[in-house]
């Protein structure tokens, strides 16, 4: 089972919903793929060792053979080539690493090297849980790349938990591509409900099961649940908006650690995920 | 003409309540909402639009079925996993690099414009505002953030506007380094949580990689005392001028709940706390409207002398 937690907004909870989850279970596996932010270990504190360099081809032209003929520039999509009088000029933090550039040379004048992105890192020997991040490099923009290098380390024998980055762009669907079920966290303010809607329209354009968890509940109205009981969406959890936890989470510790009648909590979301997942089996057998 | 932006690493430090504060204590400003993918500052400032124009991201490549004859070589060259085995392509993974066009044989292969998003001119009761939406699940929200960013600066052309405040993404990424790219200043919000400091020292090292000068300021201090004496300590260290603390105050929810900003809320309502929490917002809008006048006079001497002759 591999459970991805997601929220549209930022700073809803969805480290928080992780750690205590990955935490309450057992045999898991947790991949912080909020590479641009990557924050479960502050609260975790693991020795992380590199398994990977995150890498991108990109060209590297060789001037002499160079007849500056232009195709590569033309070509690039991303912008990442431009023709001077003299030379072609590269920048590398626009590539996408594509290889069009190479194909086209009619000189044989492009080669590509390997540009590190970011890394992805894992706890030292035995952790538990076992966890895997990954962590874009300042400066790069190729988030997703990181977060699909990172996927690679799911074993489907074991229960993945995937901290999402926020929003609604590629690197959220380059979380939540292809796995069994999505977490919503959210909070009941205008804010968090607009968000929200956004973020049920990425899961059901991908089409996964998903069930929403409600932090800060008691804060700000009702409209969430309203909307959530309107949609047919199972509320898997409401986290009351309580000071201990805010500054627990300040601390950087995970809440189940100093109140442990939560882990009965985050182990009824897991029945409840599991529940949900048999019937749609069932109902598409 | 310039530029501020509003960002924070860590999401929900309270960026778009107080970009939303600061825009109703700023005269002569254009908003600019760069959070595409999660836009909220209209939720508060409700705009009424003016123009509404497609916005069209990265191409998509297309395979045409009649001609394809299934030689695999677009599957083959595609490094993105975009092509499937029935040689269809997935829009959610193709990333428009227009690769599988110059390897196929048969001409079969054709890049189509996307939709990607909306991009909205529109006018607020605190003055005129650049706003967008993402289509669900669209790449390029960088690219996105840039024509926000000249949409805005058309506005403040328009209406003779010297400031652009610019609410900008979580993150490290594409988005936030589109929305702080050729800005003047960078305003970091950062509450005082471990998460919280992480990522400011992140989005620190961002805006030094850019070489824009930065503003601290710290939301909800008084969640943990001992983190916001960490921050002002690596800050003063770092030569980071720390504008101020705001205490956690529920003032910013139900603000929005009224659709108003803090300012707003706490003059309608009379109580203590509140007050005492938006004139803490003002004082820090004025000392940002300070360094920003620095930044006008040191940039483009002749500039504010025009405007004051007009």
């Amino acid at each position: 089972m591999k459970i991805v937690i997601a929220s549209g907004k930022g700073g809803t909870g969805k480290t928080t919903v992780s750690l205590n989850l990955a935490l309450a279970l057992s045999d898991v596996q947790l991949f912080d793929c909020d590479v641009e932010e990557p924050n479960c270990n502050l609260f975790l504190g693991f020795d992380l060792e590199k398994v990977e360099d995150v890498v991108c081809p990109v060209p590297v032209i060789n001037q002499e053979k160079c007849s500056i003929c232009r195709q590569c520039s033309d070509f690039c999509r991303y912008n990442a080539l431009a023709a001077l009088p003299g030379r072609i000029l590269f920048f590398p933090s626009l590539c996408h690493g594509c290889g069009g550039c190479t194909v086209l040379c009619p000189e044989n004048a492009i080669r590509e090297v390997q540009r590190p992105l970011g890394v992805i890192e894992k706890a030292k020997g035995e952790s538990y849980p076992e966890f895997y991040r990954g962590l874009l490099n300042i400066g790069e923009t190729m988030t997703s790349a990181v977060i699909k290098r990172l996927k690679k380390y799911i074993d489907d024998r074991k229960i993945a938990i995937l901290d999402a980055p926020p929003g609604t762009a590629c690197p959220v669907i380059a979380s939540v591509e292809g796995m069994s079920y999505c977490v919503l966290v959210t909070e009941s303010t205008p804010f968090g409900l607009h968000d929200l809607r956004l973020a049920v329209d990425v899961v059901r354009t991908i089409k996964i099961p998903f069930g929403v968890i409600i932090n800060r509940y008691g804060l700000g109205d009702s409209r969430v649940e309203e909307y959530c009981n309107a949609e047919g969406i199972p509320v898997l959890l409401k986290i009351p908006n309580d000071r201990k936890i805010a500054e627990l989470y300040s601390q950087g510790i995970p809440f189940v650690r100093e109140m442990p009648e939560w882990r009965e909590k985050f182990l009824g979301v897991s029945e409840a995920i599991k529940l949900q997942l048999a019937v749609k089996e069932e109902l598409t057998i | 003409m310039i530029q501020l932006t509003v960002i924070s690493g860590k999401g929900g430090t309270g960026k778009t309540t107080l970009t939303a504060a600061f825009a109703s204590l700023a005269e002569n400003a254009v908003i600019a909402d760069c959070d595409v993918d999660a836009a909220d500052m209209h939720l508060i400032l409700e705009p009424g639009i003016l123009k509404k124009e497609d916005y069209f991201g990265l191409e998509v490549s297309r395979i045409d079925p009649e001609l394809c004859i299934g030689c695999g070589k677009c599957r083959e060259f595609c490094r993105y996993g975009a092509v499937n085995e029935n040689f269809e392509v997935d829009p959610y993974r193709c990333e428009g690099c227009a690769v599988c066009t110059i390897v196929c044989s048969e001409g079969a292969v054709y890049m189509g414009k996307r939709v990607s998003g909306q991009v909205f001119y529109s006018e607020t009761r605190f003055g005129p505002m650049a706003h967008a939406r993402l289509g669900i699940g669209e790449e390029a929200s960088g690219k996105l953030v840039s024509a926000v960013r000249s949409n805005a600066k058309k506005l403040a052309e328009q209406y003779h506007k010297g400031l652009i405040i610019i609410d900008g993404p979580p993150g490290t990424g594409c988005s936030a380094i589109a929305a702080i790219t050729g800005a003047d200043l960078v305003l970091v919000i950062v509450e005082p949580t471990v998460s919280g400091i992480h990522d400011l020292k992140r989005v620190l090292e961002l805006a030094a990689h850019f070489m824009i000068p930065t503003l601290v300021c710290i939301n909800k201090y008084d969640i943990n005392k001992e983190n916001t004496r960490l921050i002002e300590k690596f800050c003063t260290e770092a030569g980071i001028p720390v504008l101020g603390r705001l205490p956690y105050n529920d003032i910013a929810t139900k603000a929005m709940l009224h659709k108003q900003t803090v300012i707003e809320y706490a003059d309608n309502n009379d109580y203590a706390n509140e007050n005492e929490f938006a004139n803490q917002v003002r004082i820090i809008w004025a000392s940002i409207e300070e360094i920003l006048a620095d930044v006008q006079d040191k940039q483009d001497g002749p500039e504010p002398l025009k405007m004051k002759n007009l």
